[in-house]
């Protein structure tokens, strides 16, 4: 090897400094000067409009989000089948956000500005509605987001139509209350809707009296749970209060049947097991155990009967529907009445126009409310069956108006 | 005192289920310096095993039994299949091997997705093995005394191949001087073959164990994988007991941390005790005194 | 043990006198790239495209390091996560800092919905000021590198399991930053970053600015990586990772060879992190865990480690397969990363850019009798 001749080559060194100087010569927006980009408008033109679906089809939650994308899928075509919205059919373009936060935030900017949508539908995690709520923001763009979550949020491009925590969190605590179950052990996934719901249990449990006896989170995809089922055996609690998610549920409950525990010694609640995941994790696991959810397959009404005939009838027999499904299938309903109500596509409008509509959902009635952007619904507790349906034993009575920040709650009061 | 006796036992158990995910390794990796990323998926392949033998038959308890020689056969012959197609290439760059079989370990997981579906699946357990027995105020789980039991048979099993077979002999030949030993008229590369076969097998009966106590999912191994690469690492190149004795203190010093402070917390301690553990001393606890390999 | 591979003979290009056009080669490949990357891309894309081009870029950065630590080094890097990650993070807390004052808080906006107190960690506190966050992104990766490099190389820890370590090293920063949720974000990470440095991210214009920054630096590091790679240093490096032994017989401390290439490697994944952050807008412990770390040589190792412009153009073309591949065939897209992965490594360890030199000496004879005549 020669060094001296390669050496020689190294004059490209000053060379590098052309690209530095061309960057700066542009100057944008200072922070606060609001001329921020008016967005890549919506494309209402055709007889077609886009619908954008940003689920994720692959990676660790693929698992869960893809009953949602069918979901989601039913109701487009369900939409299309009676004539569209304003006389346009839909054209739902998916997007795959891979269990990957940066890759949702990526599709979303990619459904907005190339596809034009007019608006999308789905996420999952908190994460990754965290990753895109700034990117529908800039854009002035709606989402449509269905699952339960941790509350404290309320973003203008956001419809909510999950549960908010007073809707589910809040009273599954009255029932367990109201059947003198008042030691509470707190187990959960760690990651922020656990360790939020918790921080809401404990300082609900310090105002009605109750107690809460300890405290785990396991990582997410944790299957090591001998030690945390120890601590709970050991703590003396009347009730579970859980919110881990997805596999570390399969790992958590087989344990807990090891070490002795049933339904009748230490119930659990758990608000992250809905129907799919209990067939993952088997009946033999779960029967007699608690869950808080605003819908069940078994919920009763000839709105849900259509509901799961339609969803089995398209996906298999076989194929459960939980509530997070419901909820995505209502949110374009929702948003069809949205905008048929505004009479346009435009998103200024249609934010207008939300408030009060009203849906005879599978669920039961649900209103939107204008304010808040959130739904009102009804709270129902259910118990897990030999059969792996979930039947209720407990519900609300009226739909409860959502209250993100719990506001309306004096203990709460201290929480943001 | 009961709370130290029943975490004791819950550590010994963690460390028993770290133990069989690594045994294998220590063959594969301890003995030859191959770094099988693969390792995980051949865990993956016996837990489905468990699960596609149980549609089939009814008898848990006899779908279990019939379970670890099949799993063992399964992920033993993919493992002598890579062997044969990809690491005996590669003998000379182990950190290519790494690399090779993470591309490998991708490939197996997606067809796992694409013919059982990504949602997990689950086995049932048989009802004897769902319990647990108490004694003198400790509990002990049933399925974790049986994955104790296993692993303390199959290190035996392995301790007994290479001590007493011929087949022993040869890879201890092999690993203590490749050249030597090929001089000497043993065929080194159908050695590997059946060392690789051995350890990838080991793996498979480690995933028929894990089906007692987690899911069963496409991505399963690679939540193990690194971890039974450090038991190997802490526990010393190609000494079986120095596996052995990592994996109980480790299991042990997870579940006491566990106890004491949180999972996560306990988690980070342990890998940072690794890590400055291998700095202080970073042949393991037991070396093999001979040329360094690789 | 001898390896079997056949010791590299002089390249026909290190001849004793160079042509014009030899001599020109490579400053004319860094201006056609520059070209491309300052004039062209910025041209020929929509804001959108761009945006994503200055992500890939910023895995490009990280690539530039490991084919300094890899490619010359002999260093399986498998750690660049946390590096990344600090470097990400380092930005990410000033830039919402920054983002809380100018809305008159005290506290970024997680931390008073999640978080504990009214007051800022301890720690947190030093990264409102700029100079030090900036400061921070490179110096805090290339501290923690040198520190563990030190003890690593020093005790000649092999290959194996010094990729094993960087796993695991991976794997315990990732657990702490989901376990802080209150004072980090937890899973969810640093999100909703507006401004940067008094701009408005939210403005196109800036968005593209950010972008020219990214290449600026990319181009930068390259050309800083080609000196250091045709430096005696470079040399050294090359003899480290072929003969660690005989280098050491020459008097040289391996030990110090390795770690400067490992140090600059975590310098360079570092900064890629802190212009991560304004080009996505988020950081979070998924980039930094084991599979990202395996996932930033990936590029690497299938455009070819050992060559820059190979790595960086590898590390570009699977992030963007990765975006557009995944989409229409999700499961087909694993198979033929695992495939490529295999293919490149396996049989092809200069990675795709050995192509180009595989095919050209096969054509060697007839254009150097081409060139004497």
């Amino acid at each position: 090897m020669s060094g001296f001749s390669m050496s020689r080559r190294g004059l490209l060194a000053g060379a590098s400094a052309f690209g530095a100087t061309a960057a700066l010569s542009a100057c944008g927006a200072k922070t606060g000067s609001a001329t921020s980009s008016s967005g890549a408008k919506a494309d209402t033109s055709g007889d077609t409009v886009k619908v954008g679906l940003l689920n994720s089809l692959s990676g660790t939650m693929a698992i869960s989000e893809v009953t949602v994308h069918n979901a989601l899928l039913l109701a487009v075509k369900e939409i299309n089948a009676a004539g569209g919205v304003l006389g346009k059919k839909l054209k739902p373009i998916s997007q795959d956000g891979a269990s990957d936060w940066p890759t949702f935030a990526e599709k979303a900017e990619a459904l907005i500005t190339d596809d034009k949508v007019v608006a999308t539908f789905g996420c999952w995690t908190s994460a990754s509605r965290k990753a895109v709520k700034p990117v529908f923001e800039r854009y002035k763009s709606l989402l449509f987001y269905p699952v339960q979550y941790e509350g404290l949020e309320q973003s203008p491009y956001i419809f909510y139509i999950g549960a908010t925590t007073n809707q589910q969190i809040v009273p599954a605590l009255d029932y367990l209350k109201k059947q003198g179950l008042t030691r509470l052990y707190l187990v959960g996934s760690d990651y922020v809707f656990p360790r939020t719901a918790n921080k809401i249990i404990k300082a609900y449990a310090e105002a009605n009296g109750m107690t809460v006896v300890g405290e785990d989170y396991a990582p997410l995809g944790s299957t090591e749970f001998s030690t945390i089922v120890n601590k709970v055996k050991d703590a003396g609690a009347d009730a579970v209060f859980n919110t881990l998610n997805g596999d570390s549920n399969v790992a958590f409950f087989k344990e807990y049947k090891s070490a002795g525990l049933t339904a009748k010694s230490l119930p659990v609640l758990s608000v992250s097991i809905a129907e799919e995941e209990v067939k993952s994790i088997g009946t033999q696991y779960l029967e007699g155990q608690l869950t808080a959810w605003n819908y069940y397959e078994t919920t009763p009404g000839a709105a849900n009967t259509e509901f799961v005939k339609a969803y089995q009838a398209a996906y298999g027999a076989d194929k459960p529907t939980s509530d997070p499904m419901e909820a995505a299938y209502i949110s374009v309903y929702l948003w069809k009445e949205m905008v048929e109500k505004a009479g346009s596509f435009d998103v200024a409008k249609v934010k207008k126009a939300s408030a009060g509509i009203e849906l005879d959902a599978p669920e039961g009635k649900v209103t939107v409310d204008g304010t808040t952007q959130h739904v009102h619904k009804t709270a129902r507790i259910g118990k897990i069956g030999s059969d792996g349906l979930i039947t209720e034993v407990w519900n609300s009575g009226n739909p409860i108006k959502p209250d993100p920040y719990l506001k309306d709650y004096d203990w709460a009061s201290a929480l943001s | 005192m009961t709370v130290i006796l029943n975490q004791s036992f819950t550590g010994i158990s963690i460390g028993a289920v770290l133990l069989l995910i690594a045994l294998g390794l220590t063959l594969t990796f301890g003995q030859m310096g191959v770094i099988n990323m693969a390792h995980g998926e051949f865990i993956m392949a016996g837990a489905y095993t468990t699960y596609v033998l149980q549609k089939d038959i009814s008898g848990a308890g006899v779908s279990l039994l019939i379970a670890l020689p099949l799993a063992f056969l399964v992920a033993g012959s993919l493992g002598a299949l890579l062997e044969w197609l990809l690491i005996r290439r590669l003998y000379t760059r182990p950190l290519d091997t790494l690399l090779v079989t993470w591309g490998v370990s991708l490939m197996l997981q997606q067809l796992a997705r694409d013919i059982f579906g990504a949602p997990n699946v689950q086995t049932h357990a048989p009802d004897l093995l769902t319990g647990n027995i108490s004694v003198g105020g400790i509990t002990l789980a049933n399925n974790r005394l049986f994955i104790l039991g296993l692993a303390l048979l199959c290190v035996l099993g392995v301790t007994l191949i290479l001590r007493l077979t011929p087949l022993g002999r040869r890879i201890r030949a092999v690993v203590q001087n490749r050249d030597l030993a090929e001089v000497s008229g043993i065929a080194t590369g159908r050695v590997d073959r059946m060392t690789f076969f051995i350890g990838s097998g080991l793996a498979g009966v480690a995933g028929v164990a894990l089906t007692l106590v987690g899911p069963i999912g496409p991505t399963m191994g690679t939540n193990y994988i690194v971890d039974a690469f450090l038991v190997v690492v802490v526990g010393g190149i190609a000494q079986l007991k120095g596996s052995v004795i990592t994996a109980f203190a480790l299991g042990v010093l997870q579940s006491v941390l566990e106890y004491s402070t949180t999972v996560s917390v306990a988690k980070v301690i342990v890998l940072v005790a690794i890590v400055a553990f291998l700095q202080w001393r970073p042949q393991g606890l037991y070396t093999l005194r001979t040329r360094s390999l690789a | 043990m001898t390896t079997t591979l056949t010791p590299t003979k002089t390249t026909p290009t290190a001849g004793p006198t160079p042509s014009l056009l030899e001599r020109l080669r490579v400053p004319g490949a860094f201006l056609l790239g520059a070209v491309l990357l300052m004039g062209v891309a910025p041209l020929a894309l929509s804001d959108f495209r761009l945006d994503l081009l200055a992500k890939y870029l910023c895995y490009a950065i990280v690539a530039v390091g490991v084919s300094l630590a890899w490619g010359r080094g002999g260093l399986l890097v498998l750690g660049q996560g946390v590096f990344f990650g600090l470097g990400g993070y380092a930005m990410a807390m000033h830039l919402k800092l920054a983002d809380a004052a100018a809305t008159g808080q005290t506290l970024p906006d997680f931390m008073q919905l999640y978080g504990t107190g009214d007051t800022l960690p301890w720690w947190w506190q030093p990264f409102a000021n700029p100079a030090f966050a900036l400061a921070m992104t490179v110096l805090l990766p290339m501290a923690v590198a040198a520190l563990l490099g030190f003890f690593v190389f020093r005790r000649r820890v092999k290959g194996a399991y010094f990729a094993i370590l960087s796993q695991a090293l991976a794997a315990a920063l990732a657990i702490w930053l989901v376990g802080q949720q209150a004072t980090t974000g937890g899973t969810n990470g640093l999100t909703d970053i507006q401004g940067f440095f008094g701009y408005d991210l939210g403005d196109p214009v800036n968005q593209r600015t950010v972008y020219f920054i990214i290449a600026a630096a990319l181009l930068l590091l390259m050309a800083a990586a080609r000196q250091l790679f045709v430096s005696r240093y470079g040399e050294l490096l090359v003899a480290v990772r072929d003969s660690e032994e005989r280098v050491r017989f020459f008097g040289y401390d391996p030990a110090n060879v390795k770690l400067v290439a490992y140090v600059v490697a975590a310098g360079m994944a570092g900064l890629a992190g802190a212009l991560f952050v304004p080009a996505v807008g988020i950081i979070s412990p998924a980039l930094i865990g084991i599979v990202p770390s395996i996932g930033f040589v990936i590029g690497a190792a299938v455009g070819g480690r050992a060559s820059l412009v190979g790595a960086v153009l590898g590390a570009i073309a699977v992030a963007w397969a990765q975006s557009t591949l995944s989409d229409a065939f999700p499961a087909a897209w694993t198979y033929l990363q695992g495939l490529l992965f295999v293919l490149a490594v396996g049989f092809l360890p200069g990675g795709l850019a050995s192509l180009v030199t595989v095919l050209r000496r096969r054509r060697t004879p007839t254009t150097q009798t081409g060139g004497t005549a």
